[in-house]
């Protein structure tokens, strides 16, 4: 099964006319399928969200006067770690059944592939998101003072921001040794302004303080700037021996 | 003149980190000869 | 050339206890902050010289990446022409000139910085070609990310006895200097741990990542800031002439020594090359025999 779903992708779009756009449509429907098929990953990654709520329901009190003012950072503490366990087996099953390989030798541009983990790593982070939000928001009492809509093109922009260089890293940690350490060792270091703009424009909202306009257009211009580098430089990284 | 401490702990810690990191290159150099030499004998 | 690193060492150390002698002695006391302020002439120097080393770094992993084929190099010549030239013009438009000189910088001064861009660019490719750039890359990054710790340490020696706290996460250039620190920090595990042929590529690319995101850093805390303003650790504002003097009498004594570091570890990562290809060479030749002659280069020479 693996062997024709590894070459499934290439044949289909010998000839083409948007090689870019179906290449990744086909692998992302591929990774989805394969995905909600063994549900492995997504059960443990359920169990481990509400864990991460658990502990810092313990940690932080959520009675206190403060907590409406650090439950943004809370909040994104937990996303960002759930979405580096994510994101850590993004490739798992690539490496494992040597489909890297055949990629590279395929005419698909890099670029799919790129794409279409990311795509999926973001549904996927997306849903843990949808789940973790809920608890937070009744094990802390949340209630939202500022404009509430304004919390969905935070929580994209900021999501992609952490999925797009999450998965460009983990590619890049393919190579080395400590794979798993090398991710968030990466990663982090780079999306400390996404961070910022994620966790000061969910505060913003929740306190209704300040207006949370320039972490939006923060978090659009680290997502065009990022999505950009990763797009063009992907290939360098898929070839790397 | 509580202050003052802190503008020589500031020049000490410099100084410090300089010589630090100055050793792990004598350090490092004195190791790769060390291995240049013995695959020359070979 | 084996005559000049003692001869510069000398030079250099003489210039390192002049700038002391003129940091602790010659320069007058501080109004407001008394003797401590001297930090700054450790401080800033070793921010400067960082930050200088870290852009080289920059340049330097830009001609790795576009080295890779002949397209990307000429695509890469031509942006960075671009970019220094529409750079001096924007310095020059009647808009941006009133910005600059509300924060109070000069447009000339701006200029320059970006001719630097172009002109680094060129002479770090004639000077450093091929696999050079990736040893350039190496030593500046190591070299930079030992001053950047110079200035994250006597950063908040000197905040504290002047404002009382060690740390202000608003402060823009501390925290600024922090992210820049961690991400070569990052780029420097990377090398160690990754053993691929394709290491110097990988790490080319976080150098841009990180690049890129520095402004991007900077602006976010700028924001923040302003919605909860913070203490300014690191002085601002107009200097005392006399203190600038000495300041740069710092800078200079210091890029001095920086030079002869950077010269060393290049030295050190050239002897790392060739003890590796010893080993390798030493592997081909198999046991007894004399080294056979490789038949594949080892190294990617300059296209």
């Amino acid at each position: 099964m693996t062997s024709s779903e590894k070459t499934a992708g290439p044949e289909k779009m010998a000839g083409s006319e948007n090689s870019l756009w179906a290449v990744t449509l086909a692998t992302l429907r591929k990774d989805i399928r394969l995905e909600w098929r063994s549900k492995d990953a997504l059960n443990s990654m359920l169990f481990f969200s509400l864990l991460v709520v658990v502990i810092f329901v313990f940690s932080f009190d959520p009675l206190a006067e403060e907590s409406r003012h650090i439950v943004g950072g809370l909040v994104w503490v937990a996303f960002l770690f759930a979405a580096v366990v994510a994101l850590n087996q993004t490739w798992a099953r690539e490496l494992r059944n040597q489909v890297l390989d055949a990629y590279r030798v395929s005419p698909a541009p890099a670029n799919a592939l790129f794409l279409a983990k990311a795509v999926g790593n973001f549904i996927f982070v997306s849903v843990l998101e949808a789940l973790m939000t809920p608890l937070f928001v009744i094990f802390y009492n949340l209630r939202v003072l500022g404009p509430a809509w304004q919390l969905i093109p935070i929580a994209a922009l900021g999501t992609w921001a952490l999925v797009v260089n999450g998965t460009f890293f983990a590619a890049m940690s393919l190579r080395t040794r400590s794979r798993e350490i090398m991710l968030p060792l990466l990663l982090f270091p780079i999306s400390i302004p996404a961070v910022l703009g994620m966790v000061a424009g969910t505060t913003a909202v929740l306190t209704g303080d300040n207006p949370a306009h320039f972490y939006i257009v923060l978090l659009l211009t680290y997502d065009v700037v990022f999505t950009t580098a990763c797009l063009a430089l992907f290939e360098t990284i898929l070839q790397a021996e | 003149m509580n202050a003052i401490k802190f503008l020589f702990a500031a020049y000490i810690a410099v100084w410090v980190i300089h010589v630090f990191y100055l050793g792990t290159l004598v350090r490092r150099f004195s190791r790769l000869r060390q291995q240049m030499k013995e695959l020359g004998k070979k | 050339m084996k005559r000049l690193f003692p001869i510069l060492s000398i030079v250099t150390a003489v210039l390192l206890a002049y700038a002391l002698y003129q940091a602790l002695v010659v320069a007058p006391a501080d109004a407001l902050q008394g003797d401590v302020y001297r930090i700054i002439y450790y401080h800033v120097p070793s921010a400067w010289t960082a930050f200088l080393l870290f852009f080289i770094n920059f340049v330097a992993s830009v001609q790795y990446l576009a080295s890779a084929n002949p397209s990307r190099k000429a695509a890469a010549k031509w942006i960075v022409i671009a970019v220094g030239v529409v750079g001096i013009i924007v310095c020059f438009l009647p808009q941006v000139q009133r910005q600059l000189t509300s924060a109070g910088m000069r447009p000339s001064a701006m200029a320059t910085t970006v001719i630097c861009i172009p002109a680094f660019y060129f002479l770090i490719g004639k000077w450093f070609p091929g696999q050079m750039l990736d040893v350039l890359a190496v030593t500046t990054a190591e070299v930079g990310v030992v001053f950047c710790t110079i200035v994250l340490v006597t950063g908040p020696i000197w905040a504290r006895p002047v404002w009382g706290i060690w740390w202000a996460p608003g402060d823009i250039r501390l925290t600024s200097t922090l992210v820049l620190w961690l991400i070569y920090v990052s780029y420097l595990v990377l090398r160690r741990f990754s053993n691929s042929a394709q290491t110097q590529m990988l790490a080319a690319a976080l150098a841009v990542f990180g690049a890129l995101d520095v402004p991007l850093v900077y602006f976010s805390i700028w924001f923040f800031r302003t919605q909860h303003p913070q203490p300014v650790i690191g002085g601002g504002g107009s200097m005392d002439p006399r203190m600038l003097h000495v300041l740069l009498i710092n800078w200079v004594a210091f890029l001095c020594f920086a030079f002869l570091v950077c010269w060393s570890r290049f030295r050190l990562e050239l002897l790392h090359r060739e003890v590796e290809d010893a080993h390798a060479m030493a592997s081909l030749a198999g046991p007894g025999g004399a080294p056979a002659k490789p038949s594949l280069p080892l190294h990617r020479s300059a296209p």
